[in-house]
């Protein structure tokens, strides 16, 4: 008798890559610089709005132009439970940010879902320029162009108060907090991908017709999408704040979307990490980018311009290419 | 009465500049089936390379006739039309082929390398050359007093309009650039030079762009992020008018221009909220614009 195969849900190198990262990631705060740890934690924050956004891009085939806008809407709820109920709790800013940018999403995304192609990515940038015009002009409600200050919260239900060095309190405790929240979000994000409902959304970017031919509800299947995204992007919007330690319109700005995209392109949006990857080296790039020259976006611009002549893949689909060819295995089209 | 025609001469200004921009970007879209996000940089790059110019000339020749500054905002106008002649074979003739979001990605690219690469020629202040504006005298109109140089810009756009109204509909050249937009392959089997007339479309679009933010430069300067800001505005007058049709452009800028002006009257606050929900509510009803063709 021959033994059953079955498809492993993990690989043998995703396995131990993934836990050579899990223990680098969790060394960050004992060996590094406090400035370097938050740099990881802006980099993980970003992440979990990369791995969002590529549930649109890489899984689904459409390309928005306007994940500022639940980013954003994680930030601003947050501010405003700051603003009018005076709340610090982290756990009450995360829950409240996901059920926020849900909701604009699941809103947005009976508008947006209706299109594919250069008209979905126009019209989530139309309505993301929005949200981010009534930041900017309803000032007393949002602050303006000044934004709305959020203190460092307090953390596991208030039994962790801040300590007097925000600094180190955000370069260990909340930085392990962040991390604790990125792995879930990898593992939700993981399992969506590789649910039935995952394997529908390929089957939808891969041939919609024959998608909507063996069953699958491809308008409603979009939308469902487009509300977990919004909401992952928008849980990202809510971890960032604290580290930002203020919100400011430019996070509704198509720039941010922008620099979503970027993030995943630059990672690869072909492949599950590549996102996460994208959005830590983006992180490093511009950090250093802009210590270098003021010309960063001009840096930024060009290895874009590179890396969609020579690279498409990103960075995971160059690894992942060259691991491949050095094993001899057959390179896939 | 006054303040009446002054707002709509005023609508009538800011519409001649949008369709300067916009029509580039439906022109390019219409032919190439690409949104060129870099396309407001075109139109700031033309700003920045007039002012240059008549900077440089006003400067040297005090007393120079001002026929000459006004000839010299076509330097604009030239230099973002050779740049694109430029841009289109080397960056974007490689991408055709690939999946569309790749070129959006390219031009996104550009548009973040041109904003740079304007600040490194020009540095972070802006440039001015109002002699150009001041040229032109207040002219008197029903009673009310208008500058003249607003007109003039008025004028141009309604020039541009049918200008390149009779080169798409009336030329020869103009056929051969419909046949390509309607179908590529059949144009190109019927020995149509396809490559050459991307090149020609992309070359016209960014020209018109660069002449709107010439003829603009007079009165607002060209500034770091002006670019960024009309394409913007520009995405919502093609989303309105339809992507790819001139006369949707030309009806999408009129609109955008009227609704920007009762909203800096009477609704400042959301000027740009409304007419973000304008284009979607467009885009609701008629997914492809007012004047989308099938």
């Amino acid at each position: 008798m021959t033994p059953a195969i079955r498809p492993r849900l993990l690989s043998r190198l995703e396995v131990g890559g993934g836990l050579l990262v899990a223990v680098a990631l969790l060394a960050v705060p004992l060996v590094a610089a406090p400035f370097q740890t938050i740099t990881v934690c802006y980099g993980l924050v970003f992440a979990i709005a990369a791995l969002g956004f590529n549930l649109l891009l890489g899984y689904t085939g459409l390309l928005s132009f306007g994940h500022s806008a639940y980013f954003g809407v994680g930030a601003y709820v947050t501010a405003e439970l700051v603003k009018y109920l005076g709340w610090t709790s982290m756990e009450a800013y995360v829950v409240a940010g996901i059920v926020a940018s849900a909701l604009v999403a699941a809103l947005f995304g009976i508008v947006c879902v209706r299109y594919t192609r250069i008209f979905f990515g126009i019209l989530t940038l139309a309505l993301s320029q929005v949200l981010w015009s009534l930041a900017l002009k309803l000032f007393w409600v949002t602050g303006g162009s000044d934004g709305l200050r959020v203190p460092t919260p307090t953390l596991l239900f208030g039994t962790l108060a801040p300590t007097k060095d925000k600094m180190d309190f955000l370069a260990y405790h909340y930085y392990y907090y962040v991390l604790v929240l990125f792995a879930a979000a990898v593992a939700v994000m993981w399992l969506i991908v590789h649910s039935p409902f995952g394997k529908a959304l390929q089957a939808i970017r891969d041939n919609e017709t024959r998608a909507e031919f063996v069953g699958v509800q491809v308008r409603k299947y979009r939308w469902i999408a487009f509300v977990v995204s919004g909401a992952f992007t928008g849980l990202a919007g809510t971890l960032w704040v604290p580290l930002n330690g203020l919100t400011t319109p430019d996070i509704l700005y198509w720039q941010f979307s922008g620099r979503i995209v970027f993030f995943v392109v630059l990672g690869g949006f072909r492949t599950f990490w590549g996102p996460i990857v994208g959005a830590l080296a983006y992180n490093y790039l511009e950090t250093y980018a802009v210590g270098f020259t003021v010309y960063w976006q001009l840096v930024l611009g060009l290895v874009l311009v590179l890396l969609v002549l020579t690279l498409p893949q990103g960075l995971a689909g160059a690894v992942e290419a060259l691991s491949r060819r050095l094993r001899g295995a057959p390179a896939v089209a | 009465m006054d303040t009446l025609l002054s707002q709509i001469l005023n609508s009538l200004f800011y519409a001649s500049i949008l369709f300067l921009i916009a029509c580039g970007l439906s022109l390019v879209y219409g032919v190439m089936r690409i949104v060129n996000m870099a396309h407001g940089n075109l139109y700031a790059f033309g700003a920045y390379v007039a002012a240059w110019t008549v900077g440089l000339v006003a400067g040297r020749l005090p007393d120079v006739n001002p026929v000459v500054l006004f000839v010299l905002l076509l330097a604009g106008a030239l230099a973002a039309g050779a740049a694109g002649a430029v841009l289109e074979p080397t960056l974007l003739r490689p991408l055709y082929k690939r999946a569309e979001e790749y070129q959006l990605l390219m031009t996104f690219g550009l548009l973040l390398v041109l904003e740079d690469v304007m600040r490194l020629l020009w540095g972070p202040h802006p440039l001015t050359a109002s002699v150009v504006s001041d040229a032109l005298p207040s002219v008197s109109l029903l009673g009310l007093t208008y500058p003249g140089y607003n007109l003039f810009v008025i004028v141009i756009g309604g020039v541009a309009a049918l200008a390149l109204w009779a080169f798409v509909y009336r030329t020869r050249f103009g056929v051969m650039l419909r046949a390509t937009s309607q179908d590529m392959r059949m144009a190109s089997a019927l020995g149509i030079n396809v490559k050459r007339v991307y090149v020609q479309a992309f070359t016209i679009g960014c020209l018109m762009a660069g002449l709107g933010g010439a003829v603009v430069m007079p009165i607002s300067g060209a500034v770091l992020g002006m670019g960024v800001d009309a394409l913007v505005l520009a995405f919502v007058v093609v989303v309105i008018g339809g992507l790819g049709s001139l006369e949707g452009a030309l009806v999408g800028a009129l609109i955008v221009g009227f609704v920007r002006t009762l909203g800096i009257m009477y609704f400042a606050e959301v000027e740009l909220a409304v007419l973000y929900l304008i284009a979607a509510i467009v885009l609701f009803v008629r997914p492809a614009g007012l004047f989308a063709r099938a």
